[in-house]
């Protein structure tokens, strides 16, 4: 009675050749660096300025960052507004180490010059002077223990931001919050991050942040032009090698078991998975990736600061998801590099400013007003995003809502037929 | 006779609404049992009760051979000791093909690891199916779960349940929105599925309770009010009084 032709079990082909997306995206990322390289200054023709480099290197960090932010709200339905805070986290990590380490060449070098050599004791006080003299403390806190060690803080970059998600969302989730209240408390989170650091005695420099992170220690004599080009190959490997773990993640079961929490987890529950343990599971993983994007961006911005966890943007994060497209991994990549190259532009003063007569639009001031617009359009008429313009030529087929609306976690694909 | 499940003495309130008022409830591990009542009798909050989604006032709910608890624990982990649900409207995942929904609901391992590593057996895809077989979904296997029917979904719902391979089956109103074709065939899977596992079936429809020719359990007001064969429940006075009318 079994159609014996349907249980032959498939042959599983490679991840990349059953998601044909992922191939492609490969193929454009490869393509993109090999252009930017031959174009950029460091090895090739020099077309393109190292400071633009560099924006395009950032540029990529955001999109490994809005990935995280896709699985997390886009394929498991937790409209997280906190991610950014992890995204800091490893930048702070990362740039504590350049900054002792940097500060400490310049320590060393200068003390060479006295009649005696340097204690271990003066060498430590006197980075600690140079690193913490604008905020008015000559020693080290307690947080910078592992400063001086590379391989330690680089292990902060994943343990700091995945233990913090972690107990987070242990609390978070264990106590069924969902919906817009998780999305005020992650908020909330990242604003309470922001504001202890902005205090001086936080340790991490009050609002000063950490600077000259553009500068790596020993690596004087190698030019940014360099510099530039490499942390662009870090992070599009970073990009490239993320793109594909999500991809593994997102398909098979435990894809499956996600986006049915997103659709309806108390139904999960009854099948018997523990909807937290994958909630707890993905929020946790998204935070670790977005460690890593931020571990690498900040390097090529040269500067972090509070401000940078502030809780708009997260907010930004959740507009670029949504413009690129929802639950869909290259729709997170194409918004977040789309929306912040043009943010870059509108607000660099590169746009030509519009004259009314009567008034003049600078973009630097509407260009966040244009934006919010383009947002609330985008939700209302197009809620698949810049990704649903592929779906046009690939003509994939979404279930019909029959009108029901897109509900609190607004984007996931559901659809309650409950009043038919 | 052994008993699979025993509920007693339970009681819970809602802002003061008794809406189970010490109840007690026995099912052995192979016997069908219909489950009816009025409107407001407690049908829905007896089964929150024993999946978890309710925590009861007061009382005891044991299950299987060595007694243990349900009330201790939460609702996937009564799933995974064996209770299995089907809602009154079909909750399947639309976004999803019925051979991922059948997938989701195999008796596998349930953990979050376990399942990022889980790639579908010989034994899966046999199962899968000669489910879809049973549910008559064999050519729909692809197709999203959202484009199916009413009636469809009612029985990727059935699939999906027999797929967990629960030693206590409840369901709610299998019966409605189908065709007496479909009906049919609903009773010969639950009266199949009986011979090996408990069952219980909440009904309104009397045609439907009678054909699975099974001991009969009224709840009224939260509690039971009487308990017996069809024939013999049917005929008690408090019974026609509050629930036949007149």
């Amino acid at each position: 009675m079994v159609d014996m032709t349907s249980t032959v079990e498939p042959i599983r082909k490679p991840l990349v050749l059953r998601y044909p997306s992922v191939a492609i995206f490969l193929i454009f990322l490869s393509l993109f660096t090999a252009i930017i390289t031959v174009l950029g200054e460091g090895f090739g023709i020099g077309l393109i300025s190292t400071s633009f480099i560099k924006t395009l290197g950032k540029t990529l960090c955001l999109c490994l960052a809005a990935l995280a932010m896709d699985l997390v709200w886009g394929y498991t339905g937790i409209l997280s507004l906190g991610h950014m805070a992890f995204f800091g986290i490893g930048g702070y990590a990362i740039g504590m180490w350049l900054m002792y380490a940097r500060t400490e060449i310049i320590v060393v070098d200068s003390l060479a010059a006295s009649a005696l050599p340097p204690t271990a004791q003066e060498i430590s006080d006197g980075i600690a002077t140079q690193i913490f003299g604008v905020v008015g403390a000559s020693e080290f806190p307690p947080i910078w223990a592992f400063a001086h060690s590379l391989p330690l803080q680089l292990a902060a970059v994943v343990l700091v931001p995945g233990l913090l998600a972690l107990i987070f969302g242990w609390l978070a989730f264990r106590s069924r919050v969902t919906g817009v209240y998780l999305s005020i408390l992650t908020q909330a989170m990242t604003l309470a991050l922001s504001l202890y650091l902005f205090q001086n005695d936080s340790g991490l420099r009050g609002n000063n942040g950490l600077s000259g992170l553009q500068n790596l220690p020993g690596l004087d004599s190698v030019p940014q032009s360099t510099v530039s080009i490499l942390f662009f190959w870090a992070s599009a490997l970073a990009l490239g090698l993320g793109y594909l773990v999500c991809a593994w993640v997102v398909s098979g079961k435990f894809g499956s078991v996600i986006r049915a929490i997103r659709d309806d987890q108390s139904r999960v529950r009854f099948l018997g998975y523990s909807v937290e343990a994958y909630k707890l599971f993905i929020f946790t993983f998204t935070a670790v990736i977005c460690g890593i994007a931020g571990a690498l961006y900040y390097p090529q911005a040269g500067i972090i600061n509070p401000a940078e966890i502030a809780p708009i943007a997260s907010i930004y994060l959740a507009v670029w998801v949504a413009i690129g497209g929802r639950g869909r991994l290259y729709g997170a990549v194409i918004g977040a590099a789309f929306v912040s190259l043009l943010s870059t532009w509108f607000t660099g003063g590169q746009a030509p400013d519009i004259s009314l007569g009567f008034y003049t639009i600078q973009w630097v001031d509407w260009w966040t007003i244009l934006l919010g617009f383009s947002f609330v359009a985008v939700t209302l008429f197009a809620p698949r995003g810049i990704g649903g313009l592929i779906d046009k030529l690939t003509e994939r087929r979404a279930p019909d809502r029959h009108g029901a609306d897109l509900g609190p976690d607004l984007g996931s694909l559901r659809e309650k037929e409950a009043n038919e | 006779m052994s008993t699979l499940l025993e509920v007693s003495g339970v009681s819970v309130s809602f802002d003061g609404f008794k809406a189970i008022n010490n109840l007690t409830f026995q099912i052995g591990p192979a016997e069908m049992r219909a489950v009816i009542g009025p409107n407001g009798a407690g049908k829905t909050t007896f089964m929150d009760i024993i999946t978890g989604k309710t925590k009861p006032d007061d009382g005891h709910v044991l299950w299987g051979e060595k007694s243990v608890s349900l009330l201790s624990m939460s609702e996937s982990q009564i799933a995974q000791a064996g209770v299995g649900r089907k809602f009154q409207r079909p909750t399947v995942f639309e976004d999803q093909s019925v051979r991922e929904n059948l997938i989701l609901a195999l008796k596998n391992k349930r953990g979050p690891l376990a399942v990022l590593r889980f790639r579908a057996r010989q034994q899966d895809h046999e199962k899968v199916a000669s489910l879809a077989d049973e549910i008559g979904l064999q050519s729909a296997l692809d197709r999203k779960a959202g484009e199916l029917s009413h009636g469809q979904k009612q029985w990727l719902e059935i699939g999906m349940l027999l797929a967990q391979d629960p030693q206590l089956l409840l369901v709610d109103e299998p019966a409605a929105g189908m065709t007496p074709a479909e009906r049919e065939h609903t009773t010969d899977i639950l009266v199949e599925a009986a011979k090996t596992r408990a069952v219980v079936v909440v009904e309104h429809d009397m045609e439907f309770v009678s054909r699975l020719n099974c001991k009969v359990t009224v709840l009224h007001e939260g509690s039971v009010l009487a308990e017996g064969s069809l024939d013999h429940v049917t005929q008690n006075e408090r019974v026609i009084e509050v629930y036949l009318g007149r």
